[in-house]
């Protein structure tokens, strides 16, 4: 507790003496006066509650005796009599000097506070001829996890009135999930029809299947607030030492007849017969369904339990190595190739029978496709566990205290992507740690909570997955990063420039080394390369921020690396392909769209001005222009760009080829694939050929 | 948005230290000085817990748990008070009045925040 609370109690405990001293004096003179004594009582009470909670625990055990006297006197077992109130106030006053001790750090005081606790034990005891009930603190022991799994079995029936005490019996499941794997299973044969429901009343109750490695008592402490109200059973119903030899569980029927869910003549009569237990149970009307798929429940996930216990994590798949999924992926690769040209060449021959072979082939190409990529997927989550010991050891490290919290850790990535991931994500999180978040005390003086959080979060959204690493920190400057944008010559000193455009700046290289950054916003370090690294994943890394409260950085993932899905394209004899996730329209390119704003290639769609690149005059290739060309409308980081092409051709299974060691860095190309009919097609580099339009248009 | 949390008790440094707690996890939070007070500053507004304190003037905890419960604004608020060991029948009546939970005084915060998430989610 620090100083300034316990500053705060002294200050309120003075006033509560003082206060008690005049109730004191008062009651001296009204002996029987009710609310004398409530107040005598309560200044006392709240002495010693909060005096306890800011450490001041002399002076709550102290007052504790004092108090004690006071509730018999409130319970008219002791009267008020004048050596009553002078003990008190000795007490009083004794109080005060204790604290007056506290604040200075003054010698021990526990013999002052001895002598007159005995002469109230003395009084008691004159009066009442018995020594005064002392009662002792609750035991609070909790006892720790013996680690060792146990299962319980736990049925909870709350009372229907229990929503009218404000608990939640929903919340209470969720904090036994919290406590280990559990199963649980609703009841729902209690609800009465909807003419005579109560929508005020809680009808369902549950069966709690859990294996933690906690004790019984934590399990009952999760009901401690509704025990009085429900009915709730514990069972131990298998622990750890129980041998793992013996994986079968109890059969349905001893479940039930253990859970009191069914009588054991009941059982036997339908053991006779040769079905499912429980199907004839239910078939007889012995008992209803949800108690047999409760203890249905039970038994699978014990048995699950065991058999984990048995065989650890070993069984729950195989090691392969990573060089043989990916000869794998490629041969998938060449399959789907081979497949559209099968599809294609079956198209050219029109023949009917050949056509259904090809049809089948492609379906099933389709699905080992996707089965093979999926194999490759492994959840980030595993990422996610190592940066919590990285935020750990940095907070540390500079004295601050963070927190951080994830979400979505259970997302899949490729593998591939994954592992070339872990550096920019460290990257990153550093920056958060290191220059975001503020120090405590920074922090509490800006009105934040002392802790920081960072929260790292991964979440599909269609062909892409989005990481996002969020602090509470201090933000961006976006002065600061102007005023260096300005001074590098990357923008006019009057140009208006949203904040997401701006904050990009910081990934530029060199940008991130300059000192004023670093230590008015503290961000950039390095940030050329967390950004060419994401490029080289091909996603997207964009960062948002509100100065004051923190920032959000953004990055967007293809979720392979493999196959992507792509709209053909192309301009005279030759192919490309646009990743399809980034096209956002295509329209026809007219004249006078051509002839934009200061000569440059601006294209005007729908009022907005759109550049464009013509990929026969990048690419330089002759050929007659058609009459209408066709713009193909991408977005990047909400940066809109044109490709003019001649053709659309359609959406293609883009396997994707790597240009080789030769070619492997030629700017814009990002990659190759083959068509159906043999041609090789070049998969553009969209981000990588905007960029270098944005580079020529801020120079201009 | 944060949910809040109303922390009724006539002692400022039980308050402070509730209320510093509660705010540093995330919570907005309401003071009152009694159950008086605090009716008067529920009136209507958006609460999602309340935490009382027992001994009080005016209105003690257990009239303002009975006169929160009547209320059907707030019927179903998870209220929890604020107990000592001493106060075992208070406890029983505060339940019987429509007391979610409790907390034994003297408590740590995160004893506070423990029960705070158990009844508020």
């Amino acid at each position: 507790m620090n100083d300034q609370h316990r500053e705060a109690f002294a200050e309120e405990a003075y006033d509560l003496l003082a206060e008690l001293e005049t109730s004191l004096l008062e009651l001296e003179e009204r002996p029987d006066d009710k609310d004398l004594i409530g107040r005598v009582f309560r200044s006392m009470h709240t002495i010693k509650g909060s005096g306890a909670m800011f450490g001041f625990d002399d002076i709550a055990a102290f007052t504790h005796e004092v108090e004690t006297v006071f509730d018999m006197v409130r319970d008219n077992v002791l009267p008020v009599t004048g050596e009553l109130i002078n003990l008190t106030l000795q007490a009083r006053d004794h109080i005060r000097w204790m604290l007056d001790a506290a604040s200075t750090g003054e010698a021990p005081y526990r013999q002052g506070s001895k002598t007159i606790a005995d002469a109230f034990k003395k009084l008691v005891q004159d009066k009442q001829g018995g020594a005064p009930p002392l009662p002792s603190p609750d035991p609070t022991a909790l006892p720790a996890g013996h680690g060792v799994l146990s299962t319980y079995r736990i049925r909870f029936r709350p009372s229907p009135g229990i929503f009218a005490t404000g608990s939640n019996p929903l919340l209470l499941l969720d904090e036994l999930k919290g406590l280990g794997e559990c199963v649980i299973t609703v009841h729902t044969d209690t609800i009465p029809g909807l003419e005579e429901i109560d929508p005020e009343a809680c009808y369902a109750y549950w069966d709690i299947v859990l294996t933690a490695d906690k004790g019984m008592d934590v399990i009952r402490d999760v009901f401690i607030f509704v025990e009085d109200i429900s009915e709730v059973t514990i069972d131990l119903v298998d622990h750890g030492d129980a041998c793992a030899e013996e994986p079968d569980y109890k059969r349905i029927g001893e479940i039930l007849v253990e859970r009191g869910d069914l009588s054991p003549e009941d059982l036997a009569s339908t053991l006779k017969e040769k079905k499912l237990t429980g199907d004839i149970l239910v078939e007889s009307g012995h008992i209803s369904r949800d108690k047999v798929d409760a203890a249905l429940a039970e038994q699978r996930h014990v048995r699950e339990m065991r058999g984990k216990r048995q065989t650890e994590e070993t069984s729950s798949g195989i090691r392969v190595a990573a060089e043989k999924l990916d000869s794998l992926v490629n041969l998938v690769g060449e399959l789907v190739t081979v497949q559209a040209r099968l599809s294609q060449t079956a198209s050219l021959l029109n023949h009917t029978v050949l056509t259904a072979v090809a049809e089948e082939v492609e379906r099933l190409t389709g699905e080992l496709r996707d089965n093979t990529l999926n194999i490759r997927m492994l959840p980030i989550g595993t990422t996610f566990g190592r940066f919590r010991r990285l935020v750990r050891d940095l907070s540390r490290e500079l004295g601050k205290e963070i927190e951080m919290t994830t979400e979505g850790a259970e997302t899949e990535l490729d593998k591939t992507v994954i592992e070339r991931l872990n550096d920019p994500l460290v990257h990153l999180i550093r920056n958060s740690i290191d220059h975001g978040i503020e120090t405590p005390d920074e922090r509490q003086a800006a009105g934040k909570p002392r802790k920081g959080t960072v929260h790292l979060s991964a979440v599909h959204s269609g062909a892409h997955v989005l990481i996002r690493i969020r602090d509470d920190g201090r933000g961006l400057d976006r002065e600061a990063i102007r005023a260096k944008a300005v001074e590098k010559g990357l923008i006019q000193h009057n140009a208006e420039i949203p904040d997401k455009g701006l904050f990009a700046f910081i990934f530029h290289a060199g940008f991130s080394t300059a000192k004023t950054i670093t230590s008015v916003s503290g961000r950039g370090v390095g940030m050329d390369v967390v950004k060419k690294a994401i490029d080289a994943l091909k996603g997207s890394i964009e960062i948002t921020s509100e100065k004051g409260t923190g920032a959000t950085v953004t990055i967007k993932l293809p979720l392979t690396l493999a196959i992507i899905e792509g709209l053909l394209v192309s301009v005279h004899d030759r192919y490309f392909i646009l990743p399809l996730a980034i096209v956002e329209e295509c329209v026809e390119l007219t004249g006078t769209d051509a002839t934009g704003a200061r000569g440059g290639d601006i294209a005007h769609i729908r009022g907005k001005p759109v550049p464009y690149i013509r990929l026969r005059r990048e690419f330089s290739i002759n050929g007659n222009i058609p009459d209408t060309e066709q713009i193909v409308v991408t977005g990047i980081n909400g940066n809109r760009m044109g490709f003019v092409v001649d053709t659309v051709i359609g959406e293609h299974q883009t396997v994707i080829k790597s240009l080789g060691t030769f070619y492997g860095d030629v700017e814009g190309i990002s990659g190759a694939t083959i068509l159906g009919d043999g041609a090789v097609a070049l998969i553009l580099d969209s981000s990588h050929l905007l960029a270098r339009v944005e580079a020529q248009q801020s120079v201009r | 948005m944060p949910k809040t949390i109303m922390t009724v008790d006539d002692s400022v440094s039980v308050r402070q230290m509730v209320s510093f707690t509660l705010k540093n996890a995330g919570y907005d939070v309401v003071e009152a000085s009694d159950g008086r007070d605090a009716l008067g500053k529920l009136n209507g507004s958006h609460v999602n817990m309340v935490i009382t304190d027992l001994n009080m003037p005016n209105l003690d905890g257990i009239g303002l748990i009975r006169a929160i419960r009547s209320n059907e604004t707030y019927k179903f608020v998870p209220i929890v008070m604020l107990t000592t060991e001493s106060q075992d029948t208070k406890k029983q009546e505060g339940k019987k009045a429509g007391a979610t939970g409790w907390i034994v005084k003297p408590f740590n915060p995160e004893q506070l925040l423990g029960v705070v998430k158990k009844v508020l989610g």
